[in-house]
């Protein structure tokens, strides 16, 4: 398994306002909700992520561990006055553990509209096989 | 948008938010509740006000933006639509988790009464949807000089 695989390119580098963030100082973040469905050929997740743009996505999958975080980006003025709100931050982490049978090195991630779609393949020797019955 | 200070509003969003970060407090960052960001009505809603616009924030994602009808009625501005399940996700032999919300959905929200309901625009990106109502002149704050 890999160490460390960033499906999404993160562009860290822009103009993103990052506060010197590390891995250790977690911030408060909200937890999307996802669908997760197994098939034979391996797991499908969609999880909603509104706002997060592909720049924003990070997946990353450290040994056994996947985790997704994204950053909200809504462009509203800056002398706002909050009359109603129920969503309190525009960040989103969750973690999940992956099962051995996965193959992470071969995820794919496809985001449309603010939802994340995932599919993590099983890896060959856990998919399952059918044996033919030879009549002797 | 997303300020630390705390909201005018009613009581009740408020008890329920302080529920949200008490639960947000006991649980370790990053794993996975019980409870998800699914715990309200669809779409969630933020609405803010700057001296010159009302803005509403939906944060509807999955959803076709063509499909999402807007209506703005006696102060009172109306988002209804539907979303429907990923068919790639029914196929599945076996659902472990079905949290993100299925169906119709329609939400009311009442706009302060310095809306204009005649200039509202609305744009949708990434499944937020952003709804800005301009004020009305009559109500936007004015210098008055002296003579």
């Amino acid at each position: 398994m890999s160490d460390n695989m960033n499906v999404t390119k993160t562009d860290r580098a822009s103009n993103i306002p990052q506060t010197g963030r590390t891995q250790n100082t977690p911030r408060q973040a909200l937890v999307p909700a996802v669908d997760i469905a197994e098939s034979e050929s391996g797991i499908t997740l969609f999880a909603d992520m509104p706002g997060v743009s592909k720049e924003r996505l990070t997946i990353k999958v450290e040994g056994d561990n996947l985790m997704i975080e994204g950053h909200a980006q809504i462009d509203v003025p800056e002398n706002i006055e909050l009359l109603h709100s129920e969503v309190r931050s525009p960040y989103f982490r969750r973690s999940f553990t992956l099962s051995r049978d996965l193959d992470p090195a071969k995820i794919e991630a496809t985001l449309r509209n603010g939802v994340l779609q995932m599919h993590i393949p099983k890896s060959e020797e856990a998919r399952p096989k059918r044996i033919e019955v030879k009549v002797g | 948008m997303f300020s630390t200070f705390p909201a005018a509003g009613s009581l009740f969003p408020e008890l329920t938010r302080l529920q949200q970060q008490l639960e947000e407090f006991f649980q370790p960052a990053g794993v996975a509740g019980i409870r998800s960001l699914a715990w309200g009505a669809f779409p969630a809603v933020n609405v803010g006000s700057t001296t010159d616009s009302v803005e509403v924030i939906a944060f509807a994602p999955g959803i076709d933006p063509n499909e999402i009808e807007i209506t703005v009625d006696r102060g009172l501005l109306s988002l209804s639509g539907e979303r429907r399940g990923d068919p790639q996700g029914q196929q599945g032999a076996n659902t472990y988790a079905q949290e993100r919300f299925t169906g119709k959905f329609r939400r009311v929200i009442s706009l302060p009464e310095d809306a204009d309901p005649a200039k509202v625009e609305a744009k949708f990106r990434d499944g937020v949807l952003h709804v800005t109502l301009a004020k009305r002149e009559s109500s936007k704050p004015r210098q008055i000089s002296v003579s």
